[in-house]
């Protein structure tokens, strides 16, 4: 926000606000790169890791919502302002659910270990999957610090290979437990992993559509892209 | 999607390339506004930006000084009220004004709003009682003065008081009633009660208010208009105002970034 408030103490209150987002992405972010990490190592004490972080990205949701009620109450804010707290609030149940799912992926990780499956699980394309996803979110966050028009078009753009990345891995994993019935269960397993990972690429894209409601004052979810590029114009 | 037109509205005042000189100040810079009939229209803007000079052209109050003049268009009905032979006593009795002070006649409660009725109609004891109740309870007094009609207006508190010049204001049944700054010198509940009566009387009434308080113009209008320096900068629907007005000159003054 270039443009100051006639109240500097408004000003403070949105930029600490903004910062709280940030940092809460930051947070799970770690987490999604803690539990890809659990998977290539096949470590149960990464993945308990991930899950106690849990409690403080819950906890961090609710203190950023006990701040924008405050600011709402207390300063009646309107347009511009009024859409960039509305999108914060929504950006940060977002990320708690980024979160949710890396705990998701953290817990599959553990039952595939339990499970004794072999480290020979095809869990390649899901870190590529998992880093095109959290590269997406960190996109995501950081256009929506800069409320960049043009980059979160790109990121609703770009949520589609992440899709494609899942629709092969799931062709794959169909062929492998074809192939060996006892991979099944941990298969599933992988399925479960790789719908995780997806949804993070689908909250990222949310994220995005905040960031033109923001700018553009206009309510681009289940818009066609074609719709999109004519309300960003 | 959010609609940025406003639904076509019956026009009730259309003001067409309006200028308004106080001596040689320019004070409105042909302004264009269509008020619609049977809605809230609020006019907010900073002091000193013409929107209660635009207000008191509406029922040629300004004639009250020789030195200000008005040049265009101000269309009542389809009528120029700027040059409409009409006598302005009758203009004013359809189209009514509530002051930003409380101005309650110094005679009684039912005088204060008998005495315009009385100007305008001839009504017998009982049909002037029934007006009087009848402007008395649209103005949501009637229940905190039935028992005391025969005492003096000034003896009310100040939102009291501010109701009674409503009732005042709407015993003679204008078509419009133009509202400069209700509700400044009230308390929040007060506020609340003339705000609720605001919304009521555009069922019979056009209102047309001018507030500081942006909030308020939020809460109890249909339109808004934002204007600046003499100039109308913007006019819309309320919600389209403060939701994701259009020029970033109203966005500033309504998100407190202007200065």
């Amino acid at each position: 926000m270039p443009d100051k408030h006639l109240s500097t103490q408004f000003d403070s209150e949105l930029t600490s606000v903004s910062s709280r987002v940030m940092e809460l992405g930051g947070l799970v972010e770690s987490q999604i790169r803690q539990a890809i990490y659990a998977l290539s190592q096949f470590s149960v004490d990464v993945a308990n890791e991930v899950s106690t972080r849990e409690a403080q990205v819950n906890a961090m949701e609710i203190e950023i919502d006990h701040d924008l009620s405050s600011i709402i109450a207390r300063r009646q804010p309107t347009a511009r302002d009024l859409r960039l707290l509305i999108a914060i609030s929504k950006t940060t149940a977002n990320l708690e659910r980024v979160g949710d799912e890396a705990e998701k992926i953290a817990r599959m990780v553990r039952s595939i270990i339990h499970s004794g499956a072999p480290r020979s699980l095809p869990s390649l394309e899901l870190r590529v999957a998992a880093d095109l996803a959290s590269g997406l979110l960190n996109k995501a966050l950081d256009a929506f610090a800069r409320l960049d028009v043009a980059a979160a078009v790109a990121i609703l753009k770009e949520d589609d290979l992440i899709d494609k990345e899942f629709d092969g891995f799931v062709r794959k994993l169909i062929t492998y437990m074809m192939e060996d019935p006892r991979m099944i269960s941990p298969s599933l397993d992988l399925l479960f992993l790789a719908k995780a990972i997806e949804r993070i690429g689908d909250h990222a894209k949310n994220i995005a559509e905040f960031i033109i409601y923001v700018v553009k004052g206009e309510d681009v979810r289940h818009s066609s892209m074609e719709q999109i590029e004519s309300v960003i114009k | 999607m959010l609609s940025t037109t406003a639904a076509p509205e019956k026009t009730k005042i259309s003001v067409k390339d309006l200028n308004f000189y106080y001596g040689k100040f320019h004070a409105l810079k042909g302004i264009n506004l269509e008020i619609p009939e049977k809605k809230v229209t609020a006019f907010i803007g900073p002091s000193g930006c013409g929107k209660s000079t635009l207000l008191r052209i509406f029922n040629r109050m300004f004639e009250l000084y020789p030195e200000q003049r008005a040049q265009g268009q101000v269309l009542l009905d389809g009528e120029n009220l700027l040059t409409s032979k009409e006598d302005v006593a009758l203009l004013r009795a359809k189209v009514g004004m509530v002051f930003q002070k409380p101005t309650p006649f110094p005679m009684s409660i039912y005088d204060n709003i008998a005495f315009g009725v009385k100007l305008f109609e001839s009504l017998n004891a009982s049909d002037m009682d029934e007006r009087v109740e009848w402007a008395l309870r649209k103005s949501a007094l009637w229940s905190e003065v039935k028992d005391k009609l025969h005492q003096s207006g000034s003896s009310l508190s100040g939102g009291q008081q501010q109701r009674l010049c409503i009732a005042r204001g709407i015993a003679i049944k204008p078509e419009v009633l133009l509202l400069d700054e209700p509700c400044s010198a009230l308390d929040p509940i007060s506020t609340a009660k003339v705000e609720e009566l605001i919304v009521e009387l555009k069922s019979d009434y056009t209102v047309v208010i001018v507030t500081h308080n942006m909030q308020q113009a939020a809460r109890c209008s249909d339109y808004t208009a934002y204007m600046y320096l003499g100039d109308l900068m913007e006019f819309g629907s309320t919600e389209q105002m403060f939701f994701k007005p259009t020029r970033k000159e109203t966005e500033d003054y309504i998100t407190g970034r202007f200065g």
